[in-house]
């Protein structure tokens, strides 16, 4: 893509800008007007000064006390309106953005959420968006109104005195040179700095997240070397950025009290030769004091401006990328549901495996009738997870095609399939919620029968006597129960869902003998009428299922039952047996 | 009590008392911040002054240049006229080029100031306990470290000095007006008093509303962090939907109170300049007057007019300031919350030494009970001599877990001691502990960057050589090789990339690499195949020669390296024997066993 300018980059961010535009420009109009008032004044006290010289009159002072004060009164009044007019809609832009930007994520692909780290994303919506905000209905009003007002005041300069006015804007005129070269040297710096802030965040985010394993290991510490050094990072881009705008703030603060140094002693001799009145001089300086400020302020609106410019790319960073799972255009539906799930020639790999790594699933075909469960075993990184990834469309075949009901899953919505499809993922993800909206999850509407039930499947019953029995609240990703009640109310969940489909990755393997036995006992009764693919680690697991499915080198090398196969292929004995072809415990030992 | 720590930190209409006590708790907090950069806070605060200084310099000479340059240059003598703009511009300059230099300064201040406070933060958070980490819940405790640090560098960025440097530079202009003409500063005063007015009403309506933002914030943040984490269950169970009305409400909530106190903002400010504005009136109808009356030259009022302009001009800044400092001040009082929390584990204040490690725990008189006082583990002792595998079973919800997390100082026990070669867990150095005792759970949790890298977080610094072997000796290597990159592979966010089986295989060779004196394995091989747990098991036999270890698995495979099996059930060992006396036994063990057996084919 062709990379944009700072302007073009910008222009970017006003079509989600648009209902607050109206207001945006009428603030621009206010703080213009304001400006304008305060560059009356000048004018004002100019008569003044030179009436005061001359033949001085009561009435006068007193109209030019009350013409300053209007002016003064109508300027704050602006500024008053310009904040009212400006600063709302602005927080809505920030709040249209932030909500777009949470709902693209989410539409975003789980291969997308692999690459990018927790913690770039959420710098995003947080510091970025409020960056734009700020830019917005600040800095942007500000640039504009301050720009314009340079310009009027100048106008205004030339109609005191043409002389004065070309020698202040002659001396000026180096500020634009280095306006443009300072927008190209800060813009990479300001990106630099919030990338590391993303990082910064990631680091946090990691940090709590892996907090047993750090404690574990008495890592605190070294993390924490790990993370300062995140920290003087950052550090050194925003000494770096300090530099470059102190730079500019030097040259935009002197350069306009040189010009008016020039300007004095020019003004001062053209008093002496009777070209203008000493109150010409006077206005004209008090111009340039009201001058002073729009002019200082350029320098950090600039900055401001390009600092907004990297948010907005960062922003459309997420929001340009495709996503490429994503509903079809007419879809499709089942209007029979019976959960017949087939995999026809799968091929699968991930987008950043080296080419010439064949494919992780190379040619699966696999067909699971209505009603028929059936286990699938591998070695570990087989590809098996991927598998069941792939009948939700967590990720994308590669090639071929998976069937559901007839239908290729890819002319179903997402919704739509989702809801046939129902997983219990291995390392189970419970969300801040009560126990029961956790449960019910895939079906918000189920009965209490219902979740009674799927909770007796998983044998969960622990759950009822919690505090608040399943109304309580379980903390984020569930982290006050133990693994074994984790996975149990993952699998409740799948089975609450009432789905034609049920994919199971190693659903059991954190439970314990007995309660292993009390599941699969219960689970029976679920599979009977549902079709389900279950990946499995251990003999008692595949003895849920109908059938079992081999997985090797990329291929379904063999289908049957477990007995067979027990029999008759050596991979799956080493896969799934911890007994030798005679039925001894195969020794450790040796 | 009441605001201790964390608690009640969601609290936003607080009563005196405890408006006292957090205020000086985050009063506290900024002290300490600001301490270490005191003496350097001083150089930019002479800095600012000096270039104020120069800078109120400006009407003044503005002034002689009418009042007495003009006249003199009128009467041919240029000389004079020359040095008062010399001066002039002479002064700009070096109020320029003290500007520049603060600036540069004061953000070596700011960063040092953040980047203290970002550590120490970090590393506070990192001391605290597991217990504090599952009520307080990751997403907070990330707001208070991003979005919270965020306010106060908004504060540092809007500039304390300049806050400082605009207050001296109003004095100066107050002084030198009361020179140039003290009647006109009498009007000024005058003006102070709808100033207090307004600037009250701000205070105390921006405290409470900015209140409000870091606690709006923080949800919004806590909702973002666990959608992010849980993505793969959010889209399986269609939650976005439902996610999205969630978060959508929670975005207007931050965006209501936020546009607040934005609104409050918008209205203090114009107010000041108002209030300057009309001063600058009176200013001048007062001068005014008196130039008609004689009694005043017009450079004079004309000085006056800028005095009384630039005294309003800081005005702004300081509001600004005052903002940030408003919103900073309830970040700080966030932050300040988490770091007054003990860790409920504390580290020995004078640790005993530990040596020579041999690996032998000791429970005396042992209870544990959480802080509600259900009691998980009612009173036991338990005596395990160096060198020993114990294997621990029995049904979830046991204990088992517990007893584990007591050895490892996640928990300490409510009544009695656990002890590691005579020495109590809590007398050892966090160092000592955490070298003699590793655990591994079942939770692998992998931390982003290389395969090599997380590994070696069981031995910073290891050679490669020593992460093949420890890799190796877990049966990891092969699958590692088969990686894109190898070893230098990167894991991806929560190693997405790597299945359950392969993190935990890492893990295992992460505690391989650590070299433990006590090896805890907390359902550690849960997740792998049975390849993958033979040479697991392959590998602790190297692994545990000479090394105590307690092995929580469902899978009583494990039992075979195991010189002693301890049955728990509620709490209780209700069983406690070498493995072949208890199989060959009727007790709960047998049974549990030959089950296992049956369901092995």
């Amino acid at each position: 893509m062709k990379k944009l300018g700072t302007v073009g980059t910008l222009l970017r961010i006003f079509p989600y800008a648009k209902s607050a535009l109206p207001r945006v420009i009428l603030g621009t109009l206010a703080a213009i007007l304001g400006h304008m008032f305060a560059l009356a004044i000048p004018n004002y006290l100019r008569n003044l000064v030179d009436q005061l010289n001359d033949k001085p009159s009561f009435t006068m002072l007193v109209l030019a006390v009350t013409a300053v004060l209007g002016m003064g009164l109508l300027e704050a009044i602006m500024v008053l309106l310009r904040r009212w007019l400006v600063l709302t809609p602005g927080t809505h832009v920030e709040a249209g953005l932030r909500k777009t930007l949470y709902a693209k994520l989410q539409d975003l692909p789980v291969a997308f959420h692999d690459k990018w780290p927790s913690g770039q994303l959420l710098s995003r919506v947080t510091g970025d968006l409020s960056m734009i905000r700020r830019w917005l209905s600040f800095g942007l009003v500000l640039l504009v109104a301050n720009i314009f007002t340079i310009v009027v005041g100048f106008i205004v300069l030339y109609s005191y005195n043409w002389i004065l006015a070309t020698v202040f804007f002659v001396m000026m005129s180096p500020l634009w040179v280095l306006g443009f070269r300072f927008e190209k040297d800060y813009h990479d710096t300001a990106r630099k700095s919030q990338d590391q802030a993303g990082d910064l965040a990631t680091a946090v985010e990691e940090s709590v997240h892996g907090v047993r394993v750090l404690k574990a290991f008495g890592r605190g510490d070294f993390m924490t070397q790990k993370f300062a050094q995140d920290a003087l990072n950052l550090r050194e881009t925003e000494l770096k950025k300090a530099k470059m705008v102190s730079r500019l703030w030097f040259f935009f603060s002197t350069i306009p009290d040189f010009a008016l140094g020039l300007c004095l002693i020019i003004g001062v001799w053209q008093i002496v030769q009777g070209d203008i009145t000493p109150g010409v001089l006077a206005g004209f300086i008090l111009i340039t004091r009201v001058l002073h400020w729009p002019i200082d302020s350029i320098g950090f609106l600039l900055s401001m401006t390009i600092d907004a410019r990297t948010a907005v790319e960062r922003f459309f960073e997420v929001i340009d990328t495709k996503v490429d799972i994503a509903d079809p255009e007419e879809p499709k539906q089942i209007s029979e549901p019976k959960g017949h799930l087939v995999f026809e020639n799968v091929h699968f790999r991930y987008a950043d495996a080296p080419e010439d790594q064949p494919d992780l699933l190379n040619g699966i075909n696999l067909e699971i009738q209505p009603g028929e469960s059936v286990a699938l075993i591998g070695i570990t990184g087989s590809g098996k997870t991927s598998l069941t990834a792939l009948a939700t469309r967590l990720y994308e075949v590669t090639s071929g095609s998976i069937k559901l009901d007839g239908v290729d899953i890819r002319d179903l919505t997402r919704e739509d399939l989702r809801a046939h499809v129902a997983m219990a993922f291995e390392d189970a993800t419970l969300f801040s919620d009560s126990v029961s909206s956790n449960v019910l999850l895939g079906r918000p509407n189920s009965t209490k029968e219902e979740l009674d039930q799927a909770m007796a499947i998983a044998q969960a019953g622990f759950a009822y006597e919690l505090p608040d029995g399943l109304d309580t609240k379980i903390g984020e990703e569930g982290l006050s129960l133990s693994g074994g009640q984790r996975q149990r109310l993952a699998l409740a969940r799948a089975v609450a869902a009432q789905p034609s489909v049920l994919v199971l990755d190693d659903p059991l393997s954190a439970l314990d003998v007995d309660t292993e036995a009390m599941v699969e006992d219960a689970l029976r009764t679920v599979l009977k009428a549902t079709t389900a693919l279950i990946v499995a680690h251990r003999p008692s697991t595949v003895q849920l299922a109908d059938r079992v499915a081999l997985l090797q080198d990329g291929k379904i090398v063999a289908v049957g039952k477990h007995s067979d196969l027990l029999a008759s292929n050596e991979h799956y004995r080493y896969v799934i047996s911890s007994l030798d072809a005679a039925g001894k415990m195969i020794e450790v030992n040796n | 009590m009441s605001m201790q720590g964390v608690k009640d930190e969601e609290k936003i209409h607080l009563n005196k008392e405890e408006q006292k006590r957090i205020r000086a708790r985050s009063m506290k907090l900024l002290g300490e911040i600001i301490r270490p950069v005191r003496n350097r806070l001083f150089i930019s605060l002479a800095l600012v002054i000096t270039s104020q200084a120069l800078r109120v310099s400006g009407p003044y000479l503005i002034a002689l240049i009418i009042d007495k340059g003009v006249p003199a240059a009128k009467a041919g003598d240029w000389n004079l006229l020359y040095l008062i703009v010399g001066g002039y511009v002479l002064a700009s300059l070096f109020a320029g080029i003290t500007i520049a230099f603060f600036l540069r300064f004061a953000a070596k201040v700011n960063q040092d100031i953040m980047f203290g406070l970002r550590k120490r933060l970090f590393a506070h958070t990192q001391k605290l306990s597991i217990e504090f980490h599952e009520t307080y819940t990751s997403g907070r405790v990330i707001a208070r470290q991003t979005s919270d640090m965020d306010s106060l560098k908004e504060l540092l960025d809007s500039g304390g000095n300049e806050m400082i440097a605009g207050l001296l530079f109003m004095t100066f202009t107050a002084i030198a007006l009361v020179t140039v003409d003290a009647s006109s500063f009498l009007i000024m005063l005058v003006s102070f008093i709808p100033l207090f007015f307004l600037t009250r009403w701000f205070q105390v309506n921006t405290r409470v509303n900015y209140r409000k933002t870091r606690v709006a914030s923080a949800k919004l943040i806590v909702h973002f962090v666990e959608t992010m984490t849980g993505i793969r269950a959010v889209k399986a169970f269609r939650k976005e939907k439902r996610n999205e009305e969630t978060y959508k409400g929670l975005v207007e909530d931050y965006r209501s109170v936020n546009a607040k106190v934005i609104q409050l903002f918008g209205i203090y400010d114009p107010g000041l300049i108002m209030i300057g504005n009309i001063t600058v009136a009176f200013v001048l109808l007062w001068g005014g007057w008196r130039v008609m009356q004689g009694d005043l030259g017009i450079g004079v009022l004309i000085s006056c007019i800028l005095y009384a302009r630039s005294f309003y001009e800081p005005m702004e800044n300081i509001a600004m300031f005052y903002n940030s400092y408003q919103s900073a001040n309830s970040a700080l009082e966030k932050i300040s919350g988490v770091l007054e929390e003990e860790p409920s584990v504390p580290q020995a204040q004078n640790p005993t030494p530990l040596a020579p490690k041999k690996g032998h725990l000791q429970f005396t008189n042992v209870e544990f009970a959480y802080s509600n006082g259900k009691v998980v583990l009612p009173k036991f002792d338990l005596d395990i001599p160096a060198g020993q595998t114990i294997a621990l079973v029995g049904t979830t919800g046991a204990g088992k877990s517990t007893m584990a997390k007591l050895i490892s100082r996640f928990y300490d026990p409510s009544k009695g001691a656990v002890e590691l070669d005579g020495v109590n867990l809590k007398e050892l150095s966090d160092d000592d502990l955490r070298t003699a005792i590793v655990m591994v759970t079942q939770e692998a949790y992998l931390f982003s960057g290389s395969v090599a890298e997380n590994i070696s977080l069981g031995k910073p610094g290891a050679s490669l050589e020593e992460i093949q072997n420890a890799a190796k000796a877990v049966g990891a290597h092969e699958f590692i090789l088969s990686l894109p990159d190898g070893y230098d592979t990167d894991v991806n966010k929560r190693g997405g990339r790597v299945s359950a089986g392969q993190r935990q295989l890492i893990s295992f060779a992460r505690a391989f690499i650590a070299d433990p004196t006590v090896l805890i394995l907390d359902e550690a091989t849960s997740s792998l195949d049975i390849p993958g747990e033979r040479m697991v098991q392959r590998g602790l036999q190297t692994l545990l020669a000479g090394r105590t270890a307690i092995i929580i698995a469902h899978r009583l495979s494990t039992v075979s390296i195991a010189n002693r099996v301890i049955v728990m059930e509620h709490g209780q060992m209700i069983e406690d024997d070498a493995p072949a006396v208890l199989i060959a036994g009727t007790g709960k063990f047998s049974k549990m066993h030959k089950a296992w057996r049956d369901s092995l084919v």
